[in-house]
């Protein structure tokens, strides 16, 4: 078990904009209404850069900003887990479409925006951050393999972790194969010390065999954690918007699960 | 090491689906033909056959077995490095796509192909692990950053040993993906040559077994001691100019190891032979390790792996620790007289105890491995 300390949380979804407008509605006081998720570019880039963002880009800074924020931690200041089954889709779709059909221009933009850590990329320039910076996949476990490592990299490392998940849709014909039905994007600061800041312990648990699925009650929300991969980080908000000590459990894949013990602070 | 030692490169002109640019690659050939694993017919993609090709190889099959039966499946990881998984599966397919309705073949297994974390999946079931498993995708550090997961996952004790590996084959989105930003050349890659020139891309994998350092039963075993991760900062495409970010990764490797400069006997480059990376990588080591340190870039001989560069280089490197060889430089004539390094084109010998590799991806993605022997 590994035990840490959530200090800072950011999000982008749909009718989920930003931690501090959405924690009601996660708690269950008040009623979620379904709009399209808020997609803008960060402040915190070069103009250059912000016409180049795509939306996992627009995603992650973000979210990854309003963590920062609320946990007043310098940008700079943490090391990084990017986690998204799927990385810039709209550009992945272009640059297939583009290979197929001469001649094939691929831009130098395209190709340096297809990698899956581009996300990370722009945010380590705009976050001006030398730290470690890692981008992981795990299909449909994507969160629960960043918060997986992330809370390694906390307990052995005592490193300060921002977690920055994220997925968005795939245009056609991708989508038919992989439907993803939103774009969503949350993010947690997370510490080995308790803090003026903490909102929360999580204790973290990877476990082999299966294991009940925590879902969500509003019907709208746990169709959201069911279509979207970064989405299955919904359990984990809505026990920290609770405040109240939760048991929860998330499926990882090859038929484990990790189980997250959240007490607030 | 036969291949090493007999300056045999893997690079040829690329004859490659059908790709019109005019370059080298380094291709296994075989693979147009593989096919993987029966039961596992769904994964069957150019990048998980060369994972079963690579996974076959020096008895791999029988050592991670040997593990299982001392671990059990759930207590084996497996953390891969990957830039662009089965990608190659979809640019094929978008080719094919269904003239009335615009949709994708219906044998198109997105999953297990083209989604990053096919090939966790693939060596997982091939394995039959079942342990924590997740893709690292960084670019061209992924395959030796996940030498770094596997240590924090072992130390958490969320896994008692890990199989960690990398494995990148062709596809056009690099090679026209690369050829866009002026960086792949004409000739066979001349690593830190005065008139480098740019990148041979390769394909290739590798796969390691890592297990608890207490665990070690061999006479003379070889330890991973120390990892080193940074971030540029900088630029996407671009490598820091005065190499910040492999300074860091660097340092923080040789820290992490408890060593100093003149403890590493050998250093693997990055060298991917673009004028930029190598200008970088150059002032960098040179700021760590002055010139006193015989360094090379093995690309050369393999092309650049990308995601499975940090794997390959990492296992180069223990060849060099095991036989007491120094990797020389294939293709490059001339070298940069504004790179202050002990760069060696020859290969040598030598008593080579500790090596550092390093992998440095888009992004601004840096990693170095310190492999080798305990004092």
């Amino acid at each position: 078990m590994m035990r840490l300390y959530v200090e800072g949380i950011g999000l982008l979804g749909p009718g989920l904009d930003g931690w501090s407008a959405s924690r009601a509605v996660l708690a269950g006081e008040a009623a979620y209404v379904a709009a399209p998720t808020n997609l803008r570019a960060s402040d915190m880039l070069p103009a250059a850069e912000r016409r180049r963002a795509g939306v996992p880009i627009k995603l992650a800074l973000t979210v990854g900003q309003e963590a920062f924020l609320q946990a007043g931690r310098e940008t700079k200041s943490a090391s990084t887990v990017f986690t998204s089954s799927g990385g810039d889709n709209d550009n992945v779709h272009a640059i297939n479409g583009i290979l197929a059909t001469a001649p094939r221009e691929v831009s130098p933009t395209r190709f340096h925006n297809s990698v899956h850590n581009a996300a990370a990329g722009y945010w380590c320039i705009a976050a001006g951050s030398h730290e470690p910076s890692t981008s992981l996949c795990a299909y449909d476990a994507s969160f629960v393999a960043g918060l997986l490592e992330s809370a390694t990299q906390v307990v052995v490392d005592d490193a300060v972790v921002a977690l920055v998940a994220y997925d968005h849709s795939y245009p056609e014909p991708l989508h038919s194969v992989r439907p993803i039905t939103t774009s969503f994007g949350a993010a947690l600061i997370l510490t080995k010390q308790q803090s003026a800041k903490s909102l929360a312990a999580i204790e973290v648990e990877f476990r082999s065999g299966k294991a009940p699925e925590t879902t969500m009650k509003d019907e709208a929300l746990e169709d959201l954690r069911k279509g979207v991969p970064a989405a299955r980080v919904l359990p984990l908000l809505a026990a920290l918007a609770a405040a109240k000590t939760t048991q929860i459990s998330i499926d990882y894949l090859e038929g484990n699960h990790l189980d997250i013990r959240v007490t607030p602070c | 090491m036969e291949a090493l030692q007999a300056r045999r490169s893997g690079l040829v002109p690329c004859a490659f689906e059908d790709v019109d640019l005019e370059t080298y690659i380094a291709k296994v050939g075989m693979l147009d033909s593989f096919r993987v694993r029966a039961d596992l017919s769904a994964f069957d993609c150019r990048n998980n056959r060369l994972a079963q090709l690579c996974l076959e190889q020096d008895g791999f099959v029988e050592a991670t077995e040997a593990a299982r039966k001392k671990y059990g499946a759930a207590r084996i990881g497996v953390f891969m490095g990957t830039s662009t998984s089965g990608i190659l599966q979809t640019e094929l397919a978008y080719r094919h796509l269904d003239p009335q309705t615009g949709a994708l073949p219906p044998d198109f297994h997105y999953a297990e192909t083209q989604n990053s974390y096919s090939l966790a999946g693939f060596v997982s079931h091939y394995l039959g692990l079942t342990g924590p498993s997740f893709v690292v995708s960084s670019a061209c550090s992924s395959s030796a950053k996940v030498f770094a997961n596997a240590l924090r996952m072992m130390e958490a004790g969320v896994c008692d040993a890990a199989v960690i590996g990398g494995v990148d084959s062709l596809c056009l989105s690099t090679l026209y993906g690369f050829n866009s930003l002026g960086l792949v050349s004409r000739f066979p890659c001349r690593p830190y040559d005065a008139e480098r020139d740019g990148i041979s891309v390769g394909e290739g994998g590798g796969f390691v077994l890592i297990e608890r350092a207490t665990e070690a039963k061999a006479a003379d075993p070889m330890f991973l001691l120390g990892v080193g991760e940074s971030s540029d900062a900088y630029h996407m495409s671009t490598p820091h100019p005065e190499g910040l970010g492999a300074i860091l990764a660097m340092q923080r490797a040789l820290d992490a190891a408890g060593l100093q400069a003149d403890d590493i006997d050998y250093i693997n480059l990055h060298g991917t032979a673009t004028k930029s990376n190598d200008a970088s990588e150059g002032k960098a080591v040179a700021e760590v390790f002055g010139d006193k340190v015989p360094c090379s870039s093995t690309k050369g001989w393999t092309g650049h792996l990308l995601g499975a560069a940090g794997i390959t280089e990492a296992i180069i490197a223990m060849l060099a620790v095991e036989h007491g060889f120094i990797p020389g430089s294939v293709n490059t004539q001339q070298l940069d007289s504004a790179i202050a390094i002990d760069y060696r084109i020859e290969n040598g010998a030598g008593k080579i105890r500790r090596v550092l590799s390093n992998s440095f991806g888009f992004g601004g993605s840096n990693c170095s491995l310190v492999l080798g022997r305990k004092a």
